[in-house]
């Protein structure tokens, strides 16, 4: 039986093809952590046609927190897509996409309101490449801003990492810093795996250094801006933008082996105790350090960025040499990521233990009022008052 | 006798007649409003609707082995789609090669009609496979389970189908569309309605395929719905039609329509054909806690293999050889499944930890290994696991 006939009707929907792309910046900026997720994000979007960006407000708006900022302006509104007001539907939509190659990178506006997405998540996304013993791949990336201390209302603060992070096939992480916001977005978007990439919206205004070289978009940015002018010397007239824009997708072999999505991170290092953290609180736990080296404590700072999958080995080895942990995080302790390190650390270095590993992080409540959440929040003098009751055994 | 199926009847108007073709008695149906339908099916000659007949017969024959096998404890579930023949083999003979059908768990018939080896879908019923086929080489992708969720990715691969540019170019074997199934239940999740929006908005060439079967599970579609379910896609802005679900030739008609239009770029269309589930919603439920004797004599009179049946024979299309080489043809195929199905063998303990992620991850990696140590240990021991 044969096919109908197609008739020739016009159709709009190759229409608002990508604007040219201006060079990804290179080199070594001082930028806020949204900016360097932005700058990820653009390194992206340039390195590789089949990455698209989709969510609410992203277009014009650049994202409430404005992390998406500028970027429909460059890559035009059918790679920065403005969706309808449905996360799940932007989930399940990006599944889809997914399947047919590309590569979205979906933004959840806060936290709170993933969950209208947690079945196509936790059900669909993080199952298909299991479901079709590997033949399907769904390299979807999820950002989503999370965390508290910024004053906002009622399920715009908190910290669902877990719930992702106990569904096999998600890839669970967080940066510390500008530098790894900006390598490991790249990282996540270059990743076959789905990966819920969690953004610590309470430090997206602090400010590090960020080598643009970084990161396997940054990485090829750079060596193409090399060739580029290598080739504008040899020869200036010649046009090199086309040369430069032909390329293949990136591929994990070509990222190195995502070392930022697998490995912990020693931020700080020290020799009486181990602090543990990630996302917002690896700045607390800095300023924890600081405060304690000026009692004549040093205390090494390890920041995870992966939830899924753990680097126990890094904390293990980091234990060995302190004898001592305390793990922080925002998300409430029960049952929490730290419970995860309490237990593995216990079980890995049960005879360097000089002290039980204790946990500072959220309560079992609700995220609480704004007005309260910092007795909330793992403060410098919570996490303070652990690393003594550390120290005192 | 009065239907006593139809929940939303108080709510429906003419306009809800669903297309027809072909009456419950075989006679051929006429109208003003099916004429362009039946312009549709008027290149399907005495082989072609053989050959419909032939695949309604082919999936009820292993809906019944699938069943029975489950009855002996070879299946761990099944979930029949007997009455439903000619909602799927009409609908999945429409599609071109190149289309792409994203499924729910009862489409046996349209996996028929994609050139999948039926014993495959077994795998997944038997508990050996979450999937069990190679959806890229049918364009079938896997069952999905969770209801409604598989209408989002068919619109986001039609969406990335449009990207592509394969969409509108006017050539038939380049342009694709894409085409979804769910049941009526499905029509209450949000993601149903959530992909109407988003196929809407985005214009995408998808086709929402909607087998009202009257039941979801044990809940009646007036549970579902105060209206008759094609209505649901106006309010999106996708145009909508209701199908005799129990006429195969409407069925083809009606979605080729919808498929030709979301190739050369006309957008989404949501059809609803009214069908009946004949059977139980899997083997594990017991239909006669729900629905009564008489409703269900109401559809055995509307069977779609008997409807197509009646039609052949009364335009001389069918005869005794005819009728015996699909007899023969039928049994064979129950043997093989029987056969092939009883050969399933369990997978290595240790592939549950294979594709977890596509890179290494090292939960993973640490638990395999410890695992594989944990079941050395019996064999060192010259134990037998």
């Amino acid at each position: 039986m044969s096919a109908p006939t197609t008739s020739s009707t016009s159709t709009s929907s190759a229409a608002g093809r990508t604007p040219a792309a201006e060079p990804v910046p290179t080199g070594v900026q001082t930028l806020p952590f949204a900016k360097a997720i932005n700058a990820g994000l653009r390194a992206a979007l340039g390195g590789d046609d089949k990455v698209l960006l989709m969510g609410e407000d992203i277009g014009p708006l650049g994202g409430v927190f404005r992390v998406t900022d500028g970027l429909q302006a460059s890559f035009g509104a059918d790679r920065v897509v403005d969706t309808p007001l449905a996360e799940s539907g932007i989930l399940g939509t990006a599944i889809g996409l997914a399947l047919r190659g590309y590569r979205p990178v979906c933004e959840i506006q806060f936290d709170g309101f993933i969950f209208p997405a947690f079945d196509q998540i936790t059900t669909q996304l993080a199952k298909m490449h299991y479901r079709s013993r590997g033949r399907l791949t769904v390299p979807v990336v999820v950002r989503v801003p999370y965390g508290g201390g910024i004053g906002a209302v009622e399920h715009h603060s908190e910290s669902p990492e877990v719930l992702f992070a106990h569904t096999p096939g998600l890839r669970v992480v967080s940066p510390g810093s500008p530098q790894d916001a900006y390598t490991m977005i790249q990282e996540a978007i270059a990743s076959p795996d789905p990966v819920l990439f969690f953004e610590p919206k309470g430090r997206y205004w602090e400010k590090g250094a960020v080598d643009l070289s970084e990161g396997p978009y940054g990485r090829r940015a750079a060596e193409q801006q090399e060739t580029a002018d290598v080739q504008d010397v040899a020869a200036d007239e010649q046009p090199v933008r086309e040369s430069i824009t032909v390329r293949e997708p990136v591929t994990v072999s070509e990222a190195n082996g995502f070392s930022t999505l697998n490995t912990a991170v020693v931020a700080r290092p020290g020799t009486d105790l181990t602090l543990v953290a990630y996302g917002p609180t690896v700045a607390t736990a800095l300023k924890v350090a600081e405060a304690a080296a000026s009692e004549g404590t040093s205390i090494e700072v390890v920041d995870l960025r992966s939830i899924s999958p753990l680097d126990t080995d890094t904390v293990v080895e980091s234990v060995r040499k302190t004898h001592r942990c305390v793990v922080v995080h925002e998300a409430p302790t029960f049952l929490g990521t730290g419970a995860e390190i309490a237990a593995t650390v216990t079980e890995r270095c049960f005879y360097d233990l000089e002290a039980p590993v204790l946990r500072v992080g959220g309560f079992h409540t609700p995220y609480p009022v704004a007005k309260i959440e910092h007795e909330y929040l793992p403060s410098l003098d919570r996490v303070l008052d652990a690393v003594d009751r550390s120290l005192a055994f | 006798m009065t239907a006593p199926i139809e929940p939303t009847e108080a709510l429906q108007t003419d306009e809800d007649a669903p297309v027809q073709l072909v009456a419950p008695d075989g006679s051929r149906v006429s109208d003003d409003r099916n004429a362009p339908y039946r312009a549709r099916t008027s290149h399907l000659g005495t082989e072609e609707l053989r050959g419909l007949y032939r695949d309604m017969v082919l999936v009820r024959r292993f809906d019944t082995e699938a069943t029975a096998l489950q009855r002996q404890g070879e299946l761990a579930l099944f979930a029949p789609l007997l009455g439903q023949e000619a909602a799927q083999i009409g609908s999945g003979r429409a599609l071109a090669p190149q289309d792409v059908a994203f499924p729910s768990y009862r489409e046996h018939g349209v996996a028929h009609t994609r050139g999948l080896d039926l014993a495959e879908i077994l795998r997944l019923f038997r508990g050996v496979d979450h999937g069990g086929w190679d959806s890229e080489a049918h364009n079938f992708h896997l069952y999905t389970l969770v209801i409604g969720s598989h209408s989002l990715h068919a619109t986001g691969y039609a969406m990335g189908v449009q990207r592509d540019g394969l969409v509108g170019t006017g050539d038939p074997e380049r342009d694709t569309a894409v085409i979804t199934y769910f049941g009526d239940g499905a029509t209450s999740q949000g993601d149903v309605s959530e992909a109407l929006g988003f196929a809407a908005v985005n214009n995408a060439p998808v086709v929402l395929f909607c087998q009202n079967n009257q039941w979801a599970i044990s809940v009646p579609t007036s549970t579902q719905s105060r209206v008759p379910l094609y209505r649901r896609g106006a309010g999106f802005g996708v145009p909508s039609v209701r199908v005799d679900g129990n006429d195969v030739l409407a069925c083809y008609a009606v979605t080729a329509e919808a498929l030709e239009r979301a190739r050369s770029g006309g957008g989404p269309t949501f059809i609803e054909a009214v069908t009946y589930r004949m059977g139980a919603h899997t083997t594990s439920d017991d239909p006669t806690r729900y629905r009564t004797r008489a409703e269900e004599d109401y559809w055995r009179d509307r069977d779609p293999i008997a409807r197509l049946h009646a039609l052949l024979v009364a335009e001389g299309a069918w005869d005794d050889e005819a009728a015996a080489a699909l007899e023969a043809e039928s049994e064979a195929l129950g043997e093989r499944i029987r056969t092939s199905v009883r050969a399933l063998g369990k997978p290595a303990a240790a592939s549950m930890f294979d594709h977890v992620y596509a890179t290494d991850h090292q939960v993973v990696s640490r638990e395999s290994a410890w695992f594989e140590s944990y079941e050395s240990s019996f064999t060192d021991q010259g134990g037998h696991r």
